[in-house]
């Protein structure tokens, strides 16, 4: 990635142009052509950096109902409970992390009915019952952006 | 905001990957049989509104140089969590800040994303977070498996 493909970035994270021709709106501030941004775009793809282009939705403001919940799972289940959880379509994000509780997922789904029956289908296939679910009760602050210039 | 059914359609599209091509919106629209002025002016008013939080690059950050982070969980005084909080989100290397309840085995009300160059560079993160707010309780859990990572798709079993 050099200097450009950073500038790129910082750009398109936020203030995507949401205009009839994009890609040619951000030429011009980039004083690129029309066809290198979009080549530019693509390379950045296929290197993996960018996972998608479009939009992030707040999920609350669809109806929706997130969570995040952490689980206690013995070292040799690991496999076995990550794949039986990861195969939930709204757990969107899950981590092993260095704590005693050491899987840690995002649900996010239409009602609290639904999150409330899902923890408990993983409880029932995974047999694990220790299973905390933190949904937030207040938050401060959700920002993703980041200036790449700085790195 | 009533989410029509028309909304829905147009939400469903923004979710997918968006067109590389010089018109991408025209693309999208024409697909969904809508004009393309009306789609964005449409984009528009869900970022207006909030409904999109933002348009553009989902980038992966374990490409791009912000190598570290870590989920740092505070005991806060529980009265004072929304103000602590507040102080928290100040900091730029903070992505992140919630509050969520506590359970017997976890006593950490206030959670914050942190993001620097290295596990020691969260480390005095933290700390700088933890002298400002006077909290010295707390814990830094480092993700050591990313098991997956997606974006979620809102209203795949509706028409």
């Amino acid at each position: 990635m050099n200097q450009l493909d950073k500038e790129l970035l910082t750009m398109i994270q936020k203030d995507f142009p949401i205009v009839e021709r994009p890609y040619k709106y951000i030429a011009n501030e980039l004083q690129l052509t029309e066809k290198e941004v979009i080549n530019r775009i693509k390379n950045l793809k296929e290197e993996g950096i960018i996972r998608r282009l479009g939009g992030v939705f707040d999920s609350r403001k669809l109806g929706y109902y997130s969570t995040l919940c952490a689980i206690k799972v013995p070292k040799e289940d690991l496999d076995e409970v990550a794949t039986i959880i990861n195969k939930i379509p709204g757990v969107t994000h899950n981590y092993l992390r260095n704590h005693q509780y050491n899987m840690w997922f995002t649900l996010i789904g239409p009602s609290e009915e639904y999150i409330q029956e899902t923890l408990e289908e993983i409880k029932r296939k995974s047999g694990i019952e220790d299973l905390m679910n933190l949904p937030s009760k207040n938050f401060f602050k959700v920002e993703v952006k980041f200036n790449l210039m700085e790195v | 905001m009533e989410i029509t059914a028309l909304d829905k359609k147009i939400i469903k599209a923004l979710q997918e990957d968006l067109p590389l091509s010089e018109e991408p919106f025209r693309e999208i629209a024409n697909t969904l049989q809508i004009d393309e002025k009306e789609l964005l002016n449409k984009i528009q008013y869900y970022i207006d509104e909030g409904i999109i939080r933002r348009f553009g690059a989902v980038i992966r950050h374990r490409k791009t140089g912000f190598t570290a982070n870590a989920m740092v969980v505070w005991k806060a005084d529980p009265d004072k969590t929304k103000e602590i909080g507040k102080k928290m989100a100040e900091f730029p290397e903070v992505s992140h800040c919630y509050e969520r309840p506590v359970y017997p085995e976890w006593p950490y009300n206030l959670f914050t994303m942190v993001h620097g160059r290295s596990k020691q560079d969260c480390y005095e993160i933290a700390q700088r977070i933890g002298e400002t707010v006077d909290i010295h309780e707390y814990s830094l859990l480092f993700s050591s498996e990313e098991l997956k990572k997606t974006s979620m798709k809102y209203f795949m079993d509706e028409n």
